[in-house]
């Protein structure tokens, strides 16, 4: 956040859904980092009289807010849009119970797959659990828009969804401060069993309440000034929300558009009128035919997805040339170029389990973290890897299937903040039900991948202060595990023994590994030594260049110069470490066999 | 008031382009314009390419840079100055910091890093800047300062006075880094001017 003036800020759309949280007046947050949802937590943990936290995983984290509202504080929970998912059995009833305090779920959706495994479109949750969701469309509107969240919510009696996607999150923009509300009711212990105690005979009257609540809903938006026609030529009329809003005003800025701030419940006589006031309609959405398949449903004709793509982002040059499709100017076309795909860091302590696994015959069960990326070449060592904490049942289940003798085929790979989320009920089920895979947890006492949030390994909160630290050898063994092996992964001939051996048993067993992320503040503060190459002694074998690390790097020999400068006349080339780039991890060090990499002096 | 324009940053992961567009983000924004910028973070940022896109007007709707309407883009390694190519038209200009880092296929040699790789710009009358931003900011005596001599070398091609960059860079940059900021910025623009 950057002030610009005395009430003008320069902040991410995250930054102002953190300020309009704050200005709502809410007292309790909870939810589980996934991108491009994390920083509005992060930053909402910055300010005075609001209590923040990292929940294991995003259900914990609504039915924290949930209980939250229950005793009549203002609560938001976040996640990103597949944390909904593992969210959505506390969501779905929470819409019977509705709220005390008001009550928002901010869903941040991820259409593109950014950073995501899929882009699934979150406001079919909002028709599925019944309930209003608000979508704004730049930072400025999602500060407004939450903050009014709270009132909606308050006002029927109903928890209320925000949803954002990458576009809205991670864009920045000018946002004006606003007003602090500190009039709603204080909190206290209502006894209500009629409305909180979901059984099913009370569950039925709620029923009945939750179709109330929305048709009052739907009144609302008739009017509501969030949903706004802005008039201009009526021969084409646009129908939108969310960030498709702003591709539609830039690429066709005369025509009439109806902005839509709330897509669910629809207003529907506000859509009739618009529609019949217009030649010809076009609804413009990313990803579902969400607001088309409704609208349609009214009998409305319209065009939409017939024209506009339903996979990936949109972008005003998509809208315009969908519905006009010779208005493109000609495009330079790309130049063939090396490729360069996200890495795990220099020094990254994955890079030694991944180097391993990829000198084994074994299928990884892999899972969602920083180590997804050792599927990359050169070490391609993950074979799946579907949600988070599906690592271990998946590899649970290929067992079973194999049958036989199937127990040093398949290993599971799960971080540590991803088996706290959801890979412990995996982990039971494979001592339970008796199967012999192997379970490696990359513990780098972090959530590494959304940018260095704590968790209950870490020791410590949202706030840095001191929290108990979960032990995760005690818990394996608690849960039944009799074979835990503690490795460090940066000794890669070590802990290739360890893995050989946890594989080879046939029983349960975990191997942790143990060594903090690199990008960790104090690992940045240490002064790292670096490793160098000792070329004379250098064979051109690529032992280390096979491990992939950013900071080595492989000289290819012209014709004659191997003999030239002394190497063996067959030497294709030589490696060399690049000791800024190095973060002292050793592992190059521990596979060179002729003694051509030293750990020097300090840079 | 009726200047509108589009920004592209690109480079690797960890180079900190972000900061480059913010004091750039700043500065139009103290000049009076709209702007918007779009940010990638999560996965991409691990040492892969990345781009930012800086959009500034009179009032600025889409934070998203079309294809083939970048009128600048600001590049802080060779490779990713060519690589979003489809973003540029004729006549765009390319600041582009003389740096190479090598992608893993090169690292580990399985592909080369292509030769004289600016010239896909050049030969399609695209303008290139080259700066050599890292030299320029070990003379000016802070190698960190490189992003800034980037931020000097673009405030050429934009519409504001230099006098709000330097206001910028005054408020914006701790004390003790502040004179040696300033003369990044000044040497920054020299190479453009």
């Amino acid at each position: 956040m950057t002030k610009i003036n005395n009430n003008a800020l320069w902040m991410s759309g995250n930054e102002a859904i953190a300020l309009g949280v704050y200005e709502a007046g809410v007292k309790v947050a909870s939810g589980y980092p996934g991108t491009p949802s994390t920083e509005i937590m992060e930053n909402l943990s910055k300010y005075e009289g609001v209590y923040t936290e990292w929940a294991p995983n995003e259900k914990v984290g609504l039915e924290v807010a949930l209980g939250a509202s229950f005793a009549g504080a203002r609560a938001l929970a976040t996640m990103k849009h597949v944390g909904v998912n593992v969210a959505a059995d506390p969501l779905f009833t929470a819409s019977y119970t509705g709220v005390c305090g008001g009550l928002v779920l901010v869903s941040a959706d991820d259409p593109e797959m950014h950073s995501s495994q899929n882009e699934q479109d979150n406001r079919n949750y909002a028709f599925a659990a019944k309930m209003p969701m608000l979508e704004p469309s730049d930072p400025s509107e999602a500060k407004e828009l939450v903050k009014l969240a709270f009132d909606l919510s308050e006002d029927l009696d109903t928890p209320v969804m925000l949803r954002i996607t990458t576009r809205v999150s991670h864009v920045k923009g000018v946002v004006e401060k606003g007003e602090i509300n500190s009039s709603h009711a204080a909190c206290g212990i209502k006894k209500i069993p009629g409305k909180l105690v979901m059984l099913p005979a009370i569950a039925r009257k709620r029923r009945v309440v939750v179709e109330e609540r929305m048709e009052k809903c739907r009144e609302l938006a008739e009017t509501a000034t969030f949903n706004r026609v802005e008039e201009g030529d009526t021969k084409r009329g646009f129908i939108t929300s969310g960030v498709s809003y702003l591709y539609v005003k830039e690429a066709f800025p005369e025509a009439t558009v109806l902005k839509l701030g709330m897509c669910w419940p629809l207003p529907e006589k506000k859509i009739r009128d618009f529609a019949s006031m217009v030649d010809e309609l076009f609804i413009v959405e990313e990803l579902d035919p969400f607001l088309e398949t409704h609208i349609k449903a009214m009998g409305i004709d319209c065009r939409g997805k017939d024209c506009i793509p339903n996979q990936g982002e949109l972008n005003t040059a998509i809208v315009r040339q969908s519905i006009d499709p010779d208005s493109g100017p000609e495009l330079f076309k790309p130049v063939e170029l090396p490729q360069r795909p996200p890495n795990m860091c220099a020094g990254c302590p994955h890079r030694g389990i991944f180097f391993n696994l990829s000198r084994m015959k074994v299928f990884v069960s892999g899972d969602i973290g920083c180590y997804t990326l050792g599927f990359l070449p050169p070490l391609s060592a993950m074979d799946s890897c579907v949600c988070m904490g599906a690592s271990v049942p998946i590899a649970h289940g290929m067992a079973k299937a194999l049958g036989g003798d199937s127990h040093n085929q398949v290993v599971s790979v799960i971080g540590d903040s991803t088996f706290i989320h959801s890979g412990i009920t995996g982990l039971i089920n494979t001592v339970y039900n008796n199967s012999a895979s192997t379970l490696i947890i990359l513990d780098n006492s972090i959530t590494a991948m959304t940018g260095q949030q704590h968790n209950p390994t870490t020791g410590y909160n949202i706030k840095g202060e001191a929290a108990s630290r979960l032990d995760m050898e005690a818990l394996c063994r608690a849960v039944g595990v009799k074979h835990v092996y503690k490795v460090n992964p940066h000794d890669v001939v070590e802990t290739r023994k360890v893995l050989k051996e946890a594989v080879e048993l046939k029983e349960p067993s975990v191997v942790i590994s143990e060594a903090p992320c690199v990008l960790l503040p104090e690992m940045k503060e240490r002064k790292p030594v670096s490793y160098f190459t000792n070329q004379e002694n250098c064979v051109g074998c690529m032992s280390c260049i096979r491990l992939g690390c950013p900071a080595i790097s492989w000289t290819p020999f012209a014709e004659g110069e191997a003999e030239e400068r002394g190497y063996r006349k067959k030497q294709k080339g030589i490696s060399k470490i690049d000791e800024i780039l190095c973060n002292d991890c050793g592992q190059c060090a521990s596979l060179c066999k002729f003694n051509a990499i030293t750990r020097g002096e300090g840079k | 008031m009726e200047d509108t324009g589009n920004i592209l940053f690109s480079g690797v992961g960890g180079q900190g382009i972000l900061l480059a567009s913010e004091i750039t983000v700043y500065a139009l924004l103290s000049a009076g314009y709209d702007a918007k910028k779009s940010e990638v973070h999560g996965m991409a940022q691990r040492g892969g390419s990345v781009t930012a896109q800086l959009r500034y007007g009179k009032k600025v709707y889409s934070p998203l840079i079309e294809p083939g309407c970048a009128d600048i883009q600001m590049a802080f390694e060779m490779m990713e100055a060519v690589r979003y190519l489809p973003f540029l038209h004729k006549g765009s200009k390319v600041i582009v910091n003389t740096q190479k880092i090598l992608p893993p296929s090169v690292a580990t040699g399985q592909a080369e890093y292509p030769k004289d790789v600016l010239n896909h710009l050049i030969e399609r009358d695209i303008v290139v800047v080259p700066v050599d931003a890292f030299d320029i900011a070990k003379e000016v005596g802070e190698i960190k300062t490189a992003n800034v001599v980037m931020v000097g070398a673009l405030s050429t091609f934009l519409p504001i006075d230099p006098a709000i960059y330097e206001e910028v860079i005054r408020t914006r940059v701790p004390e003790r880094f502040r004179d040696v900021n300033l003369q990044a910025f000044a040497a920054g623009r020299k190479v453009s001017e």
